[in-house]
């Protein structure tokens, strides 16, 4: 059922066009302000440029306060294809970045550069591009961008998306419908600059191919049309239609469908039918920024209403105070019940809070109405169910039910109604006899949605975050507990290793014990020599009383077998059997005094036995003595050796190699006193052995309190040249 | 012959429509309750325990399991409603012992106070605090549920609630708070 190409080439030949359903016609009131030409304003005391003037995302602020920018120069900047920069209206200074009262409904305030002009008006650099089809198409769309531009009839939407659709466009139309009452702005600018908009026309068709270029202006316009076919007239291509005045005719949805008899799908855009439309506004600002190079820094504004002493329309650089622009047209407000500007037109305007509002990108008109021109606000009556409102929809929606469900705030059944495919034109509002605001309440409604939306996508969002954040805390555990484990197993397996190795260490342990105990009876001996003689001497005794009763022990059994033999006679039996107890009994004692004398030297094995005694008592003194000396020098070696830590003590101020070494000089002593001792012990009488065996106790004691005093003073030692090294 | 065929070709087609659903049952398996679903969608999502659940599922399964539907402050009246249309019981005011309904808040530290303790990074049930350990902490507005758990554990209490600001995208058309009316769309001729 959507009209083909040629259809509608066909209509527009035969000058036939669609209609779009509903629709009103107002007053238009446009001859208060469109019979003098575009006037130019003198520059106001301060500009003041909200960062995020259209649809889409705000930039970043590339200026600071105090900064001196030119004309035309670009404060903000992003990488996001949805915004567009902002340029400085003239040179001059930045003097504050600060939130200010913005053109909005509710008055609150956003972001926004003030400069404050210094008169001089100096361009910055310009890069026009007048030769564009030299130009590749992205140079001249990222131009397009760069130049701020973004839809100038109404919605502000970023112009260079438009035109880099990938999408076969049969349809270039451009919007020159103006269909609002009191606003002229357009009129003007297709009158006094049609060249310029026949040249933006040019560029936009060479950016988007189109098969069919329309311009539409609607037929109250008589002399914009005549200025655009004349502009036109070398291109035949150039479609200028005429369309019939009626209320929203302008809309892009209702225009598109006036002329190609299309409909935008409710969530599509106009380039989904193939279809791309540009307000004349914007096909000027085109050509300025790439014919000339200059950005988007003032638009037309129509100045109107009659508490407006001078009607007119301006050009209006963007960031001029609202205030400043109404001097220019001669505002009375005593011409008006109370104070009261709109910005836009009296069908979809806003009144303004405060007359420092800036003038932005999609400004088209301040109305100042007098005294008896706009109905009063509080009038609002009952809806009697006439349903003029859905006679006069131009989107065929049933705006009775609508305002029913908005005011019952349900919001599930105003969307079943197709509330967002209203487009707040307010044909409604201005046909119902009640006087029921009724675009406000589906504004609420719409915000109240979209709000709602909002919250449920940062629920979501939130829910998100949440289960992301539970799933790593677990994650976590998890993960320390299987560290835990791993640490647990690495712990047992080390102690099954230390089984073995555990008991190699344990016999270490014992061998290093049993040479601390050696070591300790020697330095015992060295600090209790005397009793150490003692020890000799008593063993020395028992060795000659031993040795002593061994002589006469064969002192008797030797003679003994000379006298059996005379008393052999007398008692012979018995004599035998005495000599022959006494021989086995010196036997024995023979037999007894070897194994020690095997155990004291071997040497001494062959010699008499009280020689042999003898030579014991005397080796083993010497072997005391030889002990007792070795013990002294060792016990001079380790207090040397002590005291060479001590030194390393005083003197760790040196340096810990220094410690280290007289560490290393001490164990290496100690290790050579412990090789020596064995080899001692070797020689040492088992006797010897027995005796010092009862002092080790002790000994050991007192070892290892010095081991440990020692083991201290190292650390402190070690600990002092740390703290020194560092 | 005649009941035997026809008890033949029932038997044939229970065997079809049993190998169907046996198939439909695997094939369209729903992994979890769908109410829980349901009603942890309507919830707000803030996290912040006042219901006495660990966070929003939990509640969701405690409503699905039979649990009052006035327990969550900060859903407040709208939430409650869609409860109890959810559920097919009456909406009942919400419950005091929870708390009240509150306008939507965020946390703010003051960063000049903050110690860098990491104890609120810690409670924040969205990781929405974001800090080292003796560094200071910030909170990311965007992602605050506004669940007022990071207030208490602040050894130096540095952490405010403040209300949102409203914006002009947050902002729902109402003249009361705004210092012009919108206009008729009337025009006297």
């Amino acid at each position: 059922m959507v009209p083909s190409y040629e259809d509608i080439i066909e209509r527009l030949n035969s000058h036939k066009l669609w209609d779009f359903p509903g629709g009103v016609h107002p007053d238009d009131k446009k001859t208060l302000s469109n019979t003098s030409g575009i006037q130019r304003v003198a520059l106001p005391d301060l500009f003041t440029l909200p960062l995020r003037q259209h649809v889409g995302m705000e930039g970043g602020c590339i200026v600071d306060v105090g900064d001196r920018v030119k004309k035309g120069q670009p404060l903000t900047q992003s990488t996001n294809p949805y915004a567009v920069p902002v340029h400085a209206p003239s040179s001059g200074e930045v003097v504050a970045i600060a939130p200010h009262v913005i053109a909005h409904p509710s008055g609150l305030t956003e972001m926004c550069i003030s400069i404050r002009p210094d008169g001089e008006d100096s361009w910055t650099e310009l890069a026009p591009m007048a030769d564009y089809r030299a130009y590749e198409k992205s140079e001249l769309i990222e131009a397009i961008c760069n130049a701020g531009i973004s839809g100038l009839g109404g919605a502000g939407f970023p112009t260079h998306i438009k035109t880099s659709s990938s999408k076969p466009v049969e349809f270039l139309i451009i919007n020159g419908i103006e269909c609002e009452p009191y606003i002229t702005a357009d009129d003007r600018l297709m009158r006094e600059y049609a060249w310029q908009i026949r040249q933006g026309i040019d560029i936009l068709t060479h950016l988007v191919g189109p098969k069919a270029i329309v311009i539409a202006v609607e037929d109250n316009k008589p002399e914009a049309i005549e200025a655009l076919r004349l502009a036109c007239q070398d291109k035949t291509d150039y479609r200028i239609v005429p369309v019939e005045t009626k209320y929203p005719a302008g809309g892009e949805k209702q225009l598109i469908q006036i002329i190609t008899g299309r409909e935008v799908p409710r969530n599509g855009l106009p380039a989904d039918i193939g279809i791309l439309m540009f307000n004349v506004g914007t096909a000027y600002a085109i050509a300025d920024a790439i014919i000339s190079g200059k950005p988007l820094i003032e638009r037309v504004v129509t100045l109107t209403g009659e508490a407006a002493g001078q009607p007119c329309n301006v050009w209006a650089r963007l960031g001029t105070p609202v205030g400043h622009l109404l001097d220019h047209a001669e505002y009375q407000p005593e011409k008006q019940r109370a104070p009261r500007v709109i910005m836009g037109g009296p069908m979809m305007g806003f009144a303004l809070a405060d007359l420092n509002i800036p003038i932005v990108k999609i400004t088209n008109c301040l109305l100042v109405p007098g005294k008896r021109e706009l109905a009063d606000d509080d009038v609002e009556r009952p809806c009697i169910r006439c349903s003029e409102c859905a006679d006069a929809c131009p989107a065929s929606l049933l705006p009775q039910q609508l305002f029913w469900h908005a005011k019952a705030k349900e919001h599930d059944k105003v969307q079943e109604y197709n509330l967002f495919d209203c487009i707040e034109c307010g044909a409604c509002a201005y046909v119902c006899p009640s006087e029921i605001p009724l675009v406000h309440y589906y504004r609420q409604a719409k915000s109240a949605i979209r709000l709602e939306r909002d919250e449920r996508n940062k629920a979501e969002k939130a829910r998100l975050r949440f289960e992301a954040r539970k799933a790593r805390l677990e994650q976590e555990k998890r993960e320390r507990e299987e560290r835990h484990r791993k640490a647990k197993e690495a712990r047992m397996a080390a102690s099954e290793n230390k089984g073995s190795t555990g008991s190699k260490d344990k016999v270490a342990a014992a061998l290093a014990r049993a040479k601390a105990k050696k070591q300790s009876q020697q330095s015992a001996g060295t600090a209790s020599q005397p009793p150490e003689d003692k020890k000799a001497q008593v063993a020395a005794a028992v060795a000659r009383a031993k040795a002593k009763k061994a002589t006469r022990q064969s002192d008797t059994s030797l003679p003994s077998e000379p006298d059996a033999a005379p008393s052999e006679g007398s008692d012979d039996k018995q004599e035998k059997v005495a000599a022959a107890i006494a021989r086995a009994k010196a036997k024995k004692a023979q037999r007894d005094s070897p194994e020690q004398q095997d155990v004291t030297s071997p040497l001494s094995d062959e010699s008499p036995q009280a020689d042999e005694d003898d030579k014991k008592q005397r080796v083993a003194a010497a072997v005391a003595r030889a002990k007792a000396k070795k013990q002294a020098r060792e016990a001079s070696l380790e207090e040397s050796a002590d005291s060479s830590d001590e030194r390393a003590d005083n003197q760790s101020s040196t340096s810990d190699k220094d410690a280290r070494i007289a560490a290393a000089v001490a164990r290496a002593k100690a290790k050579k006193a412990q090789r020596d001792m064995p080899r001692q012990s070797n020689e040492h009488s088992a006797r010897d052995e027995a005796a010092k065996q009862e002092n080790t106790a002790e000994d050991e004691k007192r070892q290892r309190i010095a081991a440990a005093v020692a083991k201290a003073k190292a650390k402190k030692a070690a600990r002092n040249t740390d703290s020194e090294n560092e | 012959m005649a009941l035997s065929f026809s008890i033949i070709a029932i038997g044939v087609l229970a065997l079809i429509f049993g190998l169907v659903l046996g198939y439909a049952s695997i094939r369209f398996k729903v992994e979890s309750d769908p109410l829980v679903d349901q009603i942890d969608e309507i919830l707000p999502q803030t996290q912040c325990g006042q219901c006495g659940h660990p966070g929003c599922r939990p509640y969701a399964e405690g409503i699905a399991n039979g649990e009052d539907i006035n327990k969550c402050p900060p859903g407040g009246e709208a939430t409650i409603k869609k409860l109890a249309d959810l559920m097919g019981v009456e909406p009942k005011p919400l419950d005091d012992a929870h708390g009240e309904e509150d306008v939507k808040k965020v946390a703010f530290i003051r960063e000049d106070e903050c110690i860098g303790c990491t104890k609120c990074i810690q409670a924040c049930p969205v990781d929405a605090i974001l800090g080292a350990a003796k560094q200071m902490h910030t909170v990311i507005t965007d992602e605050c549920t506004g669940c007022d758990l990071c207030v208490d554990p602040c050894p130096v209490d540095c952490i405010d609630m403040v209300p949102l600001t409203q914006t002009t995208a947050s902002w729902k058309w109402d003249f009361s708070d705004s210092p012009r009316g919108d206009i008729p769309v009337k025009m006297v001729s």
